[in-house]
């Protein structure tokens, strides 16, 4: 019987995913500085919904449930949709998004690595849709609320969506820099007076950015872990800056400049922890570019142009559909053949 | 000498030590499949004496003469391929051989056996290598050693000094850098095409222990009976062996001190491309380079696979830039051709892909698969592809013999009509030969009654019907000639037609003169027969006029298509049965 390699040296799938997790710890202790508390509630709550309804779903479609749960692939998913989702989103629309996510994104087309679509973007994308209003309500950072809310405030907030009697709900909730450009700009405003409000920062959104900066240090753990490879992170950076940066040239005015876009919304946390789903993702390298390139593109476009403040769960899901075109037209080059 | 090279691709085998042949008869070879092939038992007398060993002066011999005297050396590739070395030195002046790479490369992980060979017999392999250089009548070597080998290296480096034209290229250790073809991209940055043999652009690759073979084989006068062994693994004392071919498997454990417990099974060939041996009481071959003594600690039965998670790991790792995920999903689907595409014929199953696979995925496994499943498809094709040739040669045949029949019915006519003749007045043939034509004539005379249009259609479809005539006249006239052969099959009309030469004249002439009456009756039967399908085709089809001509001709043309078919068939046969 021929069954070599008898050898192996290969991180297993859940120390790949437990990677990812670590990578987002900075990034959630960021978050709960400048947020509070309220999205961990949040993050247990993903995470507890995700394992649910993994579970539920193995055990129908007749799988091995230990395995796959243990693979840790469900906890990524309810992550980055937790982290995704507003801070104080109400417990039903993080449980919606998580069992959306879960349930028909990746257990209905087959589970782990069968998944064409990024589940945390199809889960994230459902909401947005069915519910702007509380998808686009963001809690101002602690610093700049006029109240800054308790975690049991919080907590009480999620739950059961009441705040202390003495608070406002407009007291707690400001709309994000990337909303407020938007709707500023469809005033005739300029962006350089736009951005003299209290919510813009110096990068980006003032805190937010502190969070995108924690994003961007586990982004890079990723890269030295190689756990994921600097094609994707790299072109889409490159891309959405590029991009900003001739329009920004064109009409500075008019549009926001090239580092606040990339500091804003969800720019790195797409970088490097969402487009860089190697399941519904392209594998070649040359793809990779092209996938990252595309996905920065409808970004910018979604986020200027669009009806949404940030693109960039539609623009993932609409560059998972090119990801097979984007493999069989990137295939490279076979040892000994030449390029045709 | 045991054995003769007989194949082209075969090598000679000689008795490794001096003793008595006691068996020769099906024994477990070293193979993954595990079947037993015929073997030749020798049993030693414990002496070890040589023949009388004859030395050659290779360097006033033709080139020629020592080739084919390597022919019976019994050298093969010793790096674990074995092929016949005498076939890659074959001075056929096809192949201009520049450049001899030789591979010190280790193959693989865990084995050492040229390693230590480069350390003690660095100056024998050279001087093989000249005899290769010279055989090969190349200008330039390269020695590849790897670079976690620097004993090794330093060895060839000294060897090779005085040498011109000679170099030792120091290389990665990055498996499968062994690979012949990885070597040469390493060693020379040429990429050899992968349709094409590395010969075809001037270079040859061979193995540290085969120049060494060679030149004991030419210098010393010695066959190729020994090589080095590493056996390793679970062994109390892993080291490397000089080992006579056919040594048992066991001796060779012994002298290595034995097994710890625990060693499950035996593994010849590396860790990444070796396998299981079927069982201890194996012999040693040309090419076992490396014996791992396997344990469940050293050798873990891979965790259950989970789902491809597409991390590109393997494409990463693969030497080939392959894509082996997309491979996966294709081998694993049974969509072979599409696995054909993306280039799995250029796996050299080196096992770096499963090596790297976060989901513990047998890659190779499937590869070996696909592999498998699209050559046996390929055969299975040609099988069907010749099925149908012979089903359209049996439907011309049935065709033809449909024809040979009206022939014999038109001959026994004729005959009856001769004897008739005989005994009536001559003047009845005339009448008959008047009814004949009349055929035609009632069928005529029937059609315009249908249409007042079809005279236009008449014309074409007579003249169709003759021009068909005319070509089954020919068809028959070939039949009649193939008719003498008594199965089809074997029926060869270009020789039918040649016969008459051959044949005595007598014969030939009245065979002639038969064959032309024959033909001239079966074509007038034939003629009348199609006129009347035609005129029955024109009364059929009167409404399309425009139509009837061309599918008259159409139906023409597809007789003659068979026909030429056939013929094909025929030649395709002779040139088969002259092969």
């Amino acid at each position: 019987m021929n069954r070599s390699p008898y050898i192996t040296d290969a991180p297993a799938v859940s120390i790949i995913m437990l990677k990812v997790l670590l990578a987002l710890v900075p990034g959630i202790f960021a978050y709960v500085w400048i947020y509070g508390g309220g999205i961990l509630v949040t993050i247990v709550l993903a995470t507890f919904t995700a394992l649910v309804s993994e579970a539920a779903l193995l055990k129908l479609r007749q799988r091995p449930i230990r395995p796959y749960l243990s693979d840790l692939s469900a906890v990524v998913t309810a992550l980055l949709l937790a982290l995704a989702l507003p801070p104080l989103a109400p417990w039903w629309l993080v449980v919606v998004g998580t069992l959306f996510a879960i349930v028909i994104a990746k257990q209905l087309y087959g589970g782990l690595g069968y998944n064409p679509f990024n589940p945390a973007m199809v889960g994230y994308a459902v909401l947005l849709i069915s519910f702007p209003i509380v998808m686009t309500k963001w809690p101002a950072p602690l610093i700049l609320a006029q109240t800054p809310l308790g975690f049991m405030d919080q907590l009480h907030f999620i739950f059961s969506n009441t705040l202390p009697t003495d608070v406002k709900i407009d007291a707690v909730t400001s709309a994000t820099p990337l909303d407020y450009l938007k709707t500023q700009l469809m005033l005739n405003h300029e962006v350089s007076s736009i951005t003299q409000a209290p919510i813009f920062g110096v990068w980006g959104a003032k805190g937010g950015e502190f969070v995108t900066v924690a994003y961007l240090l586990g982004g890079l753990y990723l890269i030295q872990q190689r756990i994921i490879s600097w094609h994707l992170p790299t072109a889409f950076l490159a891309t959405l800056a590029a991009m900003s940066l001739v329009f920004y040239t064109v009409n500075p005015a008019h549009f926001a400049n090239p580092l606040f876009h990339l500091m804003s919304g969800a720019s790195i946390l797409c970088a490097f922890f969402i487009i860089t789903d190697p399941i519904s993702g392209p594998t070649t390298p040359r793809g990779k570019l092209y996938f990252a390139a595309g996905v920065a593109v409808l970004t910018y476009l979604i986020r200027v142009y669009g009806g949404y403040p940030d693109g960039v769960a539609f623009a993932v899901l609409i560059m998972n559909m090119c990801v097979p075109l984007i493999d069989m037209h990137t295939q490279p080059r076979v040892f000994g053949h030449t390029k045709n | 000498m045991l054995a003769e090279a007989e194949g082209t691709v075969s090598a000679a085998i000689h008795a490794p030590t001096s003793g008595t042949v006691t068996a020769i008869s099906e024994a477990i070879i070293p193979h993954p499949s595990g079947l037993p092939d015929m073997c030749i038992t020798l049993t030693p007398d414990g002496k070890d004496e040589w023949t009388t060993l004859r030395p050659t002066d290779w360097r006033n011999t033709d080139k020629k003469e020592l080739v084919a005297s390597l022919r019976s050396s019994g050298i093969v590739g010793l790096g674990g391929a074995t092929f016949p070395t005498h076939i890659k030195v074959r001075a056929d002046g096809k192949s201009q051989v520049h450049t001899l790479i030789l591979n010190a490369a280790e193959c693989e992980p865990y084995i050492t056996c040229d390693d230590m060979l480069m350390r003690e017999r660095a100056d024998e392999i050279v001087k093989g290598m000249e005899i290769v250089k010279f055989l090969l009548g190349a200008e330039n070597c390269i020695v590849g050693i790897e670079d976690n080998k620097p004993e090794a290296t330093a060895a060839m480096t000294e060897a090779c000094k005085a040498l011109p034209e000679t170099s030792v290229k120091v290389v990665p250790t990055l498996y499968p850098s062994g690979d012949a073809r990885r070597l040469i991209h390493l060693v020379s940055g040429v990429e050899i095409p992968h349709d094409k043999r590395s010969t075809d652009v001037g270079i040859q690759v061979f193995n540290v222990a085969t120049v060494l073979a060679i030149y004991r084989y030419f210098a010393l006068g010695e066959p190729s009976i020994d090589r080095i062994v590493t056996i390793t693994g679970s062994v109390n004392s892993p080291q490397n062996f000089k080992v006579l071919f056919g040594t048992p498997l066991q001796t060779l454990i012994d002298a290595a001190g034995g097994v710890q417990s625990g060693t499950t099974h035996f593994i010849m060939g590396g860790p990444m491309m070796g396998f299981d041996l079927p069982t201890i009481d194996v012999p040693i071959t040309k090419a076992a380079n490396c014996i791992i003594a396997a344990t469940p600690n050293l050798f873990a039965p891979p965790p259950p696979a989970m789902p491809c998670i597409r991390c590109a790991r393997c494409a990463d790792a693969c030497p080939v830039n392959l894509q082996p995920q997309e491979l996966y999903w294709f081998s694993k689907s049974d969509n072979f051709e599409k696995a054909r595409d993306y280039n799995l014929f250029d796996c050299i199953e080196c096992g770096c892909c499963t090596y790297v696979c976060p989901s513990n995925i047998p890659l190779v496994q499937y590869y070996r698969y696909a592999k498998s499943e699209i050559i046996a498809a390929d055969k299975a094709k040609e099988a069907a592809d010749l099925a149908r040739e012979r089903n359209e040669f049996r439907l011309a045949r049935i065709e033809r013999e449909k024809l040979e029949r009206a022939q014999k019915h038109a001959e026994r006519a004729a005959s009856n009509k001769a004897e008739s003749a005989k005994t009536e007045s001559t003047k009845v043939a005339p009448t008959k030969a008047e009814d004949v034509k009349a055929v035609p004539a009632t069928t005529e005379s029937e059609q315009p009654a249908s249409s007042t249009n079809t005279d236009d259609v008449k014309k074409a479809a007579i003249a169709a019907a003759i021009e068909r005539a005319k070509a089954l006249k020919a068809a028959a006239a070939q039949a009649g000639e193939s008719q003498k052969k008594s199965d089809a099959i074997t029926a060869d009309a270009p020789d039918a037609s040649g016969k008459p030469a051959q044949t005595e004249d007598e014969q030939a002439k009245a065979e002639q003169a038969k064959k032309d009456k024959q033909a001239l009756i079966a074509a007038a039967i034939e003629r009348a027969k199609a006129q009347k399908l035609a005129a029955a085709q024109a009364g059929i089809a009167p409404k399309n006029v425009e139509d009837a001509s061309p599918a008259v001709k159409a139906e023409i043309s597809e007789i003659d298509a068979i026909r030429e078919k056939a013929k094909q068939a025929v030649k395709a046969q002779d040139s088969d049965s002259e092969a």
